[in-house]
């Protein structure tokens, strides 16, 4: 997994409430033979495209300065409805590092522990300060997000903690992969198999 | 303190605890479907790590080919290299497949229970966030993303954090016209899409007693669309009945010991929850969606919300949703002219679902502009279908008849909705181009489905 420590860059404030997975990924783009990290391009496609496959300028993604911008800044239940993981490789493809929203949807924040990318719980006040002060400069503007030290720091310097699971703080700032943590455990996992087998032995097929 | 249903079976699959709340725990059935399935078996082999418990696998696909009478995985071209993929992973490790054309084949959520695969009390999990429908037989049944499913693969474990504790209860009868989708579809409209975000859910009360194990199933499959991963109903009697005799329940001695264990499961009568919230019956009716969220939901009987009077903070989003949707705030929503009917999905596509459609069209035919489809959960519940005749009643109507699979749920599979035109659909989600580019998705139960389908609009099923 790729390590993440800190970012700083531009924050696209994406005031929206519910941007549910079907949003960020269109389902078609993990039928069709694209990668993983080829998805980048249709990330968000519904919003930053027109239906004739032109750019929407009314689209904040495609305005400067927040064309290449890495963080996002969002409103209420973020990632909700579809467990899709191409949901995160799509952000993760247009060069996303952080998202920054009040909350998320379960499936998704799980999802982007497990992807490097770091999404970050702030009150909403907070973030609809931060969205301002973006707004209010003239494009040199940036936010930090530094995971060692669990801070937010806006525009202004204003520096805002936010929590995180120590357990998967750990893991980011490592870059460690849960599946080889986990395989460290083989024993006890196998000890628990052979109880429930005489537990529940109608569980095992 | 007396422990929840939930606690029971969580902390019956806890292997070690890895601190800072994480534990380690059990999974006792994956189910692979095409989406992912083959993928990700792909990718736990090439990280070096074969199926831990292949005959704990199982999968179908569904999500990827065509529903068109007489498909093969070549009729939708795009889906046939992930069904030979999971063809090719699934037989290299044993794992059974219920392949197209094959006795078993449907939707992943309603193959898992039909097969006797999705127990109580064992821990479930699917790469597909509707996994919490098999809740709905006391099973703890979570959706995952691609990277955990190759954890589970690998380890046939998850590292996850215990959530908080809500429990929904309905008490009283149903009304006329009222089914599970009505229920959870009004307790959504209540809660908000949100309420669930960190929790589990036990539904419970009277109502959720009463209901068939298949409308149980509807009932826990919107259960993500209130944020939450998993849902659940205390198994029973109704349960067992359902149960009893099917391909992988246990059977004879091994049958009782089961029922025995699974009988000390539901939550005892002192267990707390973090949350709780009661329905009365007496308010529920026949729900129909509004817009694009599964919380933009109306009694079908009411008229369309205006923003203007709407909570503030939800105004924006109330607005965006009824431009998408080509609709006028204060008009009665009764009588919105529709040009798709879908009933299908892993929410409503089972026998009954299918029965209560075909109650509503027996004798009647679709409106002309409408185009009709329904799409069973299943072979099984196809064939079951047709030898009770309900494929005539419905091709009488002048509704099509197809393959099961996901379908027009999702549109994963270029079966869509044309963009613009509007859908009374039985699935669980109405997401900006949930059901094509364009699409406007009203959800709703397969009776109401049906009833659109007759009238050409938006349809009181009372009335018909
Ligand atoms: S029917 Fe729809 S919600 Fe259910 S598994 Fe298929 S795509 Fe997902």
């Amino acid at each position: 997994m790729d390590k993440f420590t800190k970012v700083t860059g531009v924050a696209t404030p994406l005031m929206r409430q519910n941007v549910d997975t079907d949003l960020i990924i269109r389902i078609e783009r993990l039928v069709d033979n694209v990668t993983r990290e080829g998805l980048g391009p249709y990330c968000f496609e519904q919003i930053r495209f027109k239906p004739d496959g032109s750019e929407d300028p009314d689209c904040i993604f495609n305005q400067e300065p927040y064309r290449d911008a890495p963080i996002i800044l969002s409103r209420e239940n973020f990632g909700c409805g579809s467990s899709r993981e191409g949901a995160v490789w799509a952000l993760k493809g247009m060069g996303i590092k952080t998202v920054i929203a009040p909350y998320f949807g379960d499936i998704f924040n799980n999802n982007c522990f497990q992807n490097g990318i770091l999404p970050v719980a702030l009150p909403i006040a907070e973030i609809e300060q931060i969205a301002d002060e973006m707004k209010a400069s003239p494009g040199n503007a940036r936010v930090t997000v530094d995971l060692e030290n669990c801070t937010v720091v806006s525009p202004t310097g204003r520096v805002i903690p936010f929590q995180v699971d120590a357990r998967r703080q750990h893991a980011m700032l490592n870059g460690l992969d849960d599946i080889a943590q986990t395989m460290s455990a083989k024993d006890k996992i196998e000890a628990w198999q052979t109880a429930d087998k005489t537990a529940r032995p109608w569980v095992w097929l | 303190m007396g422990k929840a249903l939930f606690d029971k079976i969580w902390d019956g699959h806890v292997i070690a605890d890895l601190g800072n709340g994480f534990v380690l725990m059990h999974i006792d059935r994956l189910l692979l479907h095409d989406m992912s399935g083959g993928k990700a078996l792909k990718e736990a082999i090439e990280k070096g790590y074969p199926p831990a418990q292949p005959r704990l696998t199982y999968g179908t696909p569904d999500h990827t080919m065509s529903t068109q009478p007489g498909r093969t995985e070549k009729t939708y071209a795009p889906g046939e290299p992930l069904i030979l993929s999971m063809r090719e992973t699934t037989s290299a490790y044993g794992i059974k497949l219920f392949d197209l054309g094959q006795d078993g084949q449907g939707i992943v959520h309603v193959m898992g229970p039909e097969q006797g695969l999705t127990l109580p009390g064992t821990t479930l999990v699917c790469g597909d966030s509707h996994t919490s429908t098999h809740g709905g037989m006391g099973a703890l049944a979570f959706g995952i993303g691609s990277s955990e499913l190759v954890h589970v693969i690998a380890t046939q474990t998850m590292v996850q954090r215990k959530p908080k504790r809500l429990r929904a209860s309905f008490e009283g009868a149903l009304l006329s016209g009222v089914t599970a989708k009505d229920m959870i579809l009004h307790l959504i409209g209540e809660l908000g899409t949100a309420a669930g975000t960190g929790y589990s859910v036990e539904y419970a009360g009277s109502a959720v007693r009463s209901l068939p194990v298949e409308a149980r199933l509807t009932l826990c499959n919107l259960t993500i669309e209130m944020g939450a991963r998993t849902g659940m109903v205390a198994p029973d009697d109704t349960t067992y009945e359902y149960l009893a005799g099917r391909d992988y329940a246990p059977k004879g001695a091994m049958w009782d010991r089961a029922v025995a264990h699974w009988r000390t499961l539901p939550s005892d009568p002192d267990a707390e929850f973090d949350r709780e919230h009661t329905i009365d019956m007496k308010n529920v009716a026949p729900q129909i969606t509004w817009g694009t969220s599964p919380e933009h939901v109306i009694a079908v009987d009411r008229a369309i919300p205006d923003p203007s009077t709407g909570p503030e903070e939800k105004r924006g989003a109330w607005e965006a949703a009824l431009r998408y949707q080509g609709l006028e705030p204060g008009k009665p929503i009764e009588g919105t002219k529709v040009d798709w009917v879908f009933i299908g999905s892993c929410t409503n596509s089972r026998i009954s679902d299918l029965r209560a459609a075909a109650t509503i069209v027996k004798g009647r035919h679709k409106a002309d502009h409408v185009t009709a489809w329904v799409v069973p959960g299943s072979v099984r519940i196809k064939q079951e279908a047709e030898a009770e005749g309900l494929d005539r009643v419905f091709l009488e109507a002048g509704f099509e008849w197809r393959e099961p699979g996901c379908s027009m749920c999702l549109a994963s599979n270029g079966e869509r909705v044309p963009p613009g035109k509007r859908s009374v659909s039985t699935s669980n989600r109405n997401f900006v181009g949930r059901q094509g580019p364009g699409a406007r998705t009203h959800l709703a139960s397969p009776a109401m489905a049906a009833a659109a389908a007759i009238k050409g609009a938006i349809a009181d099923v009372r009335k018909i």
